[in-house]
């Protein structure tokens, strides 16, 4: 038999239907300049869940997550193809209101970005952006984000201080409270916790499993226990594609695909 | 590892110890000489010192504290006052800052935040150029082209406006035409110091604030601007010196004249202007004194302001630790 052997199709391999999506990505092409980096990526994030994006370096994962709130407009020379519906309405549409979209899709990156401002105005900086309330209204805001971030009782006493001058992790608290306070439906996650050590990244672990109870969660990380640990459904990357999307528990105990299982098992990545 | 190479790998390290004494002697001449070094600068500004104050020591015993107030520059009558040569000094140069202050920020900020690469090169380059074109240059464009402009067309048009600052004579040459002098002079200069300030902001941060939907311009103003403070504080501190002493382009265009004037329009002096104008002609030691008094006074005026900006940069490095 010498005939060549056509390649079949790429299809992702899923093993759970999301009803519902808040976002829903289909076909997303992604491309850094000429070299294209996502290959029609399809995936739905369930509300109120926490969906984790796994995968080795260079595979996409933070590619993918960047587009959800447009954040790679900043750079000259990136682009995305095909369409993300955030409750139905495709976010890649040129009518969309990017600054609106990032009101409702918050963001914590791999490092805490504390900003050159006091520990008050760092959590009160998206609230002053996008509404406006009195100072009595802002300051319970305040509270009420840092609480939610489970940070309230370390800096009461230090809302005046500089928010650089906290630790690592209480730094990325102070980002996920600042989040936290323009009231958003999604919290985009991408590897939180790569800078900070374990006693903090175990603190934010559990912040994030409290935060699902009142929005959504995607996060992108390194470490597999921790998408374990935390998530509940996994989507697996690998050059760009989208290999396995499932429930977490299924696939990290008995994955589809192959080349899943050669990543959770440590053969490659 | 065969015992016979670990010998020799011993071997090796204890001949390394016995060269280290030597080389703690290198290091320790090395530090000597280090220390003569910063001592020579320490030794030189004492230097210096002690020199103004010995050579103007005839004028500071004549005129005493009467130097700093009166403006009476009378070489017929050997009266000496440093007045109008200390106030326009300080007027010119902030004229100056308060022009070339905004301008080299947005400057800075369009180099660092709007323009497209090839742009932001190409201006870049330039504004490198313009820091490099010597003082004599602007002194001399400033004479022969840009007071002649201001005579007919700027002053007279800032004439009908309100208020004691533009009023009088449009004369061309005075103490508006040498702060704008002094302002395209420091301006390339501010400008390329806070581009550098700027492209130390760490882009995560920039690219955090867009994403909680900040505009690039309230990126810029409330997160490039404060994150670069300090530098942006030490850069103004730098033009600012470099704007005080400024001698030659600010002597051709201020107009050279011992008198405090309200208007902006009147021709003045500065320290250096009038040390660059009367050095040549001083032949009475006491107007050699009242020159060297002069210099001394610039000397000292330098010295606060860099004792105050460093003041003001340790005070905010407390109030916002990083």
């Amino acid at each position: 038999m010498n005939v060549p052997a056509q390649e079949a199709p790429f299809e992702t391999v899923r093993d759970v239907v999301v009803e519902n999506p808040v976002i829903s990505a289909q076909k997303l092409d992604f491309w850094y300049g000429q070299s294209q980096a996502l290959f029609a990526n399809d995936l739905d994030i369930a509300p109120r869940k926490v969906t984790a994006i796994i995968g080795p370096s260079g595979c996409g994962k933070s590619t993918h997550l960047r587009v959800y709130n447009r954040i790679f407009e900043q750079y000259r020379g990136q682009r995305a193809g095909g369409r993300v519906l955030l409750d139905g309405q495709d976010l890649l549409a040129p009518g969309t209101d990017s600054i609106a979209l990032r009101r409702r899709i918050g963001m914590i990156f791999q490092k805490p970005t504390p900003f050159p401002m006091s520990i008050f105005e760092n959590v009160a900086y998206g609230v002053r952006l996008h509404f406006s309330f009195s100072r009595k209204e802002l300051e319970r805001k305040v509270e009420e984000s840092l609480r939610a971030a489970a940070l309230w009782d370390e800096v009461k006493d230090l809302l005046h201080k500089p928010g650089t001058a906290l630790s690592g992790g209480q730094q990325q608290r102070l980002c996920i409270a600042r989040a936290l306070a323009m009231s958003p439906d999604v919290l985009l996650m991408d590897e939180p916790t790569s800078a900070i050590d374990p006693v903090a990244t175990a603190r934010i672990e559990e912040l994030v499993l409290q935060l699902k109870e009142r929005l959504t969660v995607v996060i992108v990380t390194h470490n597999m226990q921790q998408a374990a640990r935390i998530s509940d459904h996994t989507a697996f990357f690998h050059l760009g594609r989208i290999i396995e999307f499932g429930a977490t528990a299924k696939m990290f105990t008995n994955p589809s695909h192959p080349k899943t299982e050669e990543y959770i098992t440590g053969r490659f990545g | 590892m065969t015992p016979r190479r670990l010998a020799d790998l011993w071997k090796a390290q204890t001949s390394f110890r016995k060269s280290s004494a030597f080389h703690r002697h290198v290091d320790r001449a090395f530090r000597y000489l280090t220390l003569a070094c910063a001592a020579t600068t320490l030794l030189l500004v004492g230097a210096i010192l002690w020199n103004l104050i010995e050579h103007a020591w005839p004028s500071i015993t004549k005129f005493g504290l009467g130097f700093v107030t009166s403006s009476q520059w009378n070489p017929v009558k050997s009266q000496y006052g440093a007045a109008s040569s200390i106030y326009g000094t300080l007027v010119s140069t902030a004229i100056a800052l308060i022009l070339a202050l905004p301008i080299s920020l947005a400057i800075a900020l369009f180099l660092t935040s709007y323009a497209p690469p090839w742009l932001a090169k190409i201006v870049g380059t330039c504004v490198e150029l313009l820091a490099a074109i010597p003082s004599i240059i602007y002194g001399m464009w400033g004479l022969f082209v840009f007071a002649p402009y201001m005579q007919k067309t700027v002053q007279p048009m800032l004439a009908k406006l309100p208020g004691p600052l533009f009023d009088g004579a449009p004369l061309g040459v005075g103490m508006l035409t040498a702060g704008i002098i002094l302002a395209l002079m420091i301006l390339p200069f501010l400008t390329a110091v806070m581009r550098d300030v700027f492209a130390m902001t760490p882009p995560v941060l920039m690219e955090s604030a867009a994403g909680m939907g900040s505009t690039s311009w309230e990126v810029t103003r409330k997160i490039s601007i404060p994150y670069g403070l300090r530098g942006l504080i030490g850069a103004t501190f730098l033009g600012l010196g470099r704007a005080i002493g400024e001698t030659m382009a600010v002597t051709f265009v201020i107009g050279n004249s011992h008198r405090i004037s309200t208007s902006l329009f009147a021709p003045g002096n500065t320290i250096a202007s009038t040390l660059a104008n009367e050095f040549n002609e001083a032949d009475s030691p006491l107007l050699e004194a009242a020159l060297i008094e002069l210099g001394l006074i610039l000397f000292v005026i330098t010295l606060i302001i860099q004792i105050l900006a460093h003041l003001w940069l340790k005070n905010l490095q407390k109030r916002q630790a990083r």
